[in-house]
């Protein structure tokens, strides 16, 4: 029994469902939603990874470390909104998020 | 190295499973911490160890600690969120388990056919160390992208900075150039008070 790319990428979007069933069942924590949408990516940089190794060169792994920027700042910029948010609104619920609905 | 994968892999479904079905969202961010150090294990098992460091050092130590600090800083009541949760459990299994078998079949039906001609500049060398390898690419061919990413965490920095700052009104800062500004002319006034009456008209800055 040889643990082939097929393995990797079945666990991969294994945990990219799961982080999308997150992202639809909390639709009041914002929070929850962050951490599913961290948990996509997660999914993403193995699947990356996997393929990197399987093809044997290293533009998979280098790609995924810019990924691992790019979802620092995503989390960092949307923990910052919700916080001013949450200042205003004293709610960090997504249904209240209704100001620009007219 | 197979039960190594495979126990890498149920860790990782199971604390993955857990983050999003925390009630407290303090026990999701524990969970999720787990599920990325799992996550770690596998890109070494996949020989990928420089990232798995990295994914152990921002999310472990930035990331995470970054979502506990925001839980616990505000105060709000999860309670009700369970409730809504609930409703939301069967349709979002639905689509995932939709949208799972949908990959899946992706996954199972086009492998076969899977087949890389990979850039001979970029092929890994089996004398040098993965970390080794990367330093000697990412400063020279993907230059461009690593500087990108660079600019877009400085300009993430500020405006994060710039979202959370704000000047409440009543706070006493210190103003340098008032108080150098300040002499005896412009701060001191000499009054001579009538007996049993308070002065009136002074004006503090």
């Amino acid at each position: 029994m040889i643990i082939t790319i097929e393995h990797y990428l079945i666990l991969s979007s294994l945990i990219f469902t799961i982080g999308m069933m997150g992202l639809f069942m909390h639709r009041k924590n914002v929070i929850t939603i962050l951490m599913s949408i961290e948990l996509m990516l997660l999914a993403v940089n193995i699947n990356f990874a996997a393929f990197s190794t399987h093809a044997g060169e290293l533009s998979g792994q280098i790609f995924s470390i810019i990924n691992l920027t790019i979802a620092a700042a995503e989390t960092s910029i949307g923990l910052a909104i919700l916080l001013v948010y949450f200042r205003n609104k004293n709610s960090i619920e997504v249904s209240d998020i209704n100001q620009m609905k007219g | 190295m197979v039960i190594f994968f495979y126990l890498f892999a149920t860790l990782i479904i199971i604390s993955s499973f857990l983050v999003v079905f925390s009630k407290n969202p303090v026990y999701s961010v524990l969970w999720l911490i787990f599920a990325f150090c799992n996550g770690s294990g596998l890109m070494i098992l996949l020989g990928a160890e420089f990232l798995a460091m990295m994914l152990i050092v921002i999310y472990v130590g930035a990331v995470a600690v970054l979502f506990l600090f925001v839980i616990m800083m505000l105060d709000v009541h999860f309670a009700e969120a369970i409730i809504q949760t609930k409703k939301n459990l069967l349709l979002s299994s639905i689509v995932a388990l939709i949208m799972f078998i949908d990959l899946g079949l992706i996954i199972l039906l086009g492998s076969k056919n899977i087949h890389f001609k990979p850039n001979t500049s970029l092929i890994t060398a089996a004398n040098i160390s993965n970390a080794h390898a990367i330093g000697r690419v990412l400063y020279t061919d993907f230059i461009l992208p690593f500087q990108t990413a660079g600019i877009i965490l400085f300009v993430a920095m500020i405006s994060c900075i710039t979202l959370t700052m704000r000047s409440r009104s009543g706070v006493k800062r210190q103003d340098i150039n008032m108080q150098n500004s300040k002499n005896k002319a412009n701060s001191i006034v000499m009054v001579k008070p009538a007996l049993n009456e308070g002065i009136e008209g002074i004006k503090y800055e």
